[in-house]
């Protein structure tokens, strides 16, 4: 890259006139993208976080008035001498929204990245019909996520779904279970669903990983007789790291914002309720918009933590091997 | 010798439990999609008899047609206008030096990292100030959010991969820099263009929140909204049949793009994961 910029610097000592023409029409073809940005996402995340410490209703957006850190945290002292918190911060229900996201990001990711690293390893040998499989495999992350949900809803049917059908047939279920409805079960079945729909996505990006491994690294292990086991935990497993840190950050970051899986598959239901579906409630369902606001702006905090973390140490392990 | 075929028939049925888990439930929409009547409460493995009523019933009553006019119309001007904005910014980003660019790019990619939730109440707002609340160009607007970074970000590092060489020649011609996008490097883009439009297209037709949150009227959602709110509330009987062949509907130009395009697609994906 730097032989780019320095060749073509070269071109232009006596013709400043035109390296400022080149300054000036970078700005200019960057102008349009950047009102876009600013309109489609600064803006209205700036917007949100001022709801945040407003009193407004869906009804009467305009009419906000600022109320300060009330929507998080407020104290009511009653004439009778008891105090009262209310707000965010001491509902439990946004706390059990809270323990539901994070128990869903991180089961589900961990068994994505388990069941990515198979089918990638699969993928990554040599037999035939790889193309095939390897089509059939991009199949779930191809179909949308409603479309997945609805289906996984049709088959997790209580009365007539071919889950329970097969797991009755197969004696491994005494009864027909709900599924979706019973709150031991709807966390479980979102999970499943989430896991067949982005384990394609993780076993890809562990796939380009597996690649750039040269292939003579295994040769010389074969020879040398190696057992496969050591030679996954020993050469394969530390060589994609990277790529596989990379990949478990991006679905973690995703799955921190799960909403419409969660919102079709489950709808109602206080067990597996995520963070996102919770902010939409409170903003559009339950007219309590600056409330919705604040807990909009909680869960933009959070993940912009966790992403200035991961950056902050991906940047270490990451780049630090890369190197 | 019998070690080895143990080991490769433990091999191709580990191979065929991974395909039939990925493609069964897609089999089954199918499957459901068309039976007709009672049958559809009968659980089967295999096709008995085969209708089109449902198919015929989505496509001819309601709105779904509609909807899917919808999601092309949205998805394909979200691809046109992210790539015409993304091509642009990308050749400023990746082939002239100004001060502030590593700034720039960084921004951009954190804007991808927005959790939705997190401009819905700002957009709301905004998307009835500008009174295109319920039409397609509300959702064509606010799905920039997530296009846009991602065009940029995968055409910046391709554009900055291409040799100087072609840049110099159409320099010293005295070319404009808008020459030299339209010109030299569009012609040699297709591929990236292919690609980034092609996830853009996935990206706005399955988008959900943003449609459930934008549209109110059946005429104006978009499929993934109408399939999710079928039938409607209140209603007793679930019509899964109408929603199965809606979803094969939905689902089937999107897995044959995906498949004629698979490496195309892969190659984005990683392209875009692993670098970004």
């Amino acid at each position: 890259m730097s032989t780019v910029r320095s060749s073509i610097a070269a071109l232009l000592p006596r013709r400043s006139d035109l390296r400022r023409q080149r300054l000036r029409s970078a700005w200019l073809f960057l102008l349009p993208m950047l009102v876009v940005l600013t309109a489609v996402a600064g803006w209205p995340l700036v917007r949100t976080i001022y709801f945040g410490f407003t009193d407004a209703s869906l009804t009467n957006i305009e009419g906000a008035r600022w109320i300060g850190i009330g929507n998080y945290f407020s104290v009511l002292s009653l004439p009778s001498g008891a105090t009262l918190y209310d707000g965010l911060l001491v509902d439990p229900a946004w706390w059990r929204a809270v323990w539901n996201t994070v128990r869903f990001t991180v089961v589900s990711v961990t068994l994505e990245t388990i069941f990515g690293m198979i089918v990638a390893l699969v993928l990554n040998a040599e037999f035939k019909g790889r193309a095939v499989v390897r089509a059939a495999v991009l199949i779930p992350w191809a179909i949308p996520t409603i479309v997945s949900a609805k289906m996984w809803t049709w088959m997790l049917n209580d009365q007539f779904g071919i889950i329970n059908d097969m797991l009755l047939g197969l004696g491994l279920i005494g009864q027909k279970i709900a599924w979706t409805a019973s709150p031991d079960t709807a966390m479980i079945a979102v999970v499943i669903v989430d896991v067949w729909k982005t384990t394609p996505f993780m076993a890809l990006l562990i796939l380009a990983g597996l690649q750039m491994i040269p292939g003579d690294i295994y040769e010389a292990a074969e020879i040398d007789g190696v057992h496969p086991l050591k030679v996954f935990w020993k050469i394969t497993l530390p060589l994609i790291r990277p790529a596989l840190v990379v990949a478990v950050i991006f679905r973690g970051l995703d799955s921190l914002r799960v909403f419409d899986l969660i919102y079709v598959l489950t709808p109602n239901n206080l067990q597996t309720k995520s963070m996102s579906v919770y902010a939409r409630e409170f903003l559009f369902d339950f007219d309590k918009f600056g409330y919705g606001s604040a807990a909009s702006t909680l869960l933009f905090l959070t993940i912009a933590l966790m992403t200035i973390a991961c950056i902050a140490v991906g940047r270490v392990s990451v780049s630090g091997e890369a190197r | 010798m019998i070690a080895k075929l143990v080991r490769g028939a433990a091999f191709y049925a580990l191979v065929s439990v991974i395909v039939v888990v990925a493609v069964f439930p897609f089999y089954y929409a199918i499957l459901t999609s068309l039976k007709s009547g009672t049958a559809l409460f009968e659980v089967d493995y295999w096709p008995k008899a085969l209708s089109l009523a449902n198919y015929v019933s989505v496509l001819t009553t309601g709105t779904f047609l509609r909807n899917l006019g919808n999601s092309l119309l949205i998805a394909t001007v979200v691809v046109a206008l992210s790539l015409l904005l993304g091509v642009t910014a990308a050749y400023s980003l990746s082939r002239i030096r100004f001060r502030g660019r590593g700034l720039l790019l960084i921004t951009i990619l954190s804007v991808s990292m927005f959790p939705q939730i997190a401009v819905l109440a700002g957009l709301f707002e905004l998307i009835r100030a500008l009174g295109i609340y319920n039409t397609p160009p509300a959702l064509i607007f606010a799905y920039m959010i997530f296009t846009l970074p991602f065009t940029v970000w995968v055409l910046t590092t391709f554009m900055r991969d291409l040799p100087v060489e072609i840049e110099e020649a159409a320099i010293i011609d005295g070319a404009t820099p808008w020459i030299i996008v339209s010109k030299v490097f569009l012609p040699l883009m297709w591929p990236a263009l292919v690609t980034t439009g092609l996830l853009a297209f996935i990206a706005a037709w399955n988008e959900f929140l943003f449609a459930l949150t934008f549209t109110s009227s059946s005429t104006q959602r978009t499929v993934p909204v109408a399939i999710a709110l079928f039938g409607g509330a209140g209603q007793f009987e679930i019509p899964w049949g109408n929603i199965m062949a809606a979803s094969v509907i939905v689902t089937v130009p999107l897995v044959v793009l995906v498949l004629v395009f698979q490496r195309k697609i892969v190659a984005g994906l990683t392209g875009g994961g692993v670098k970004g």
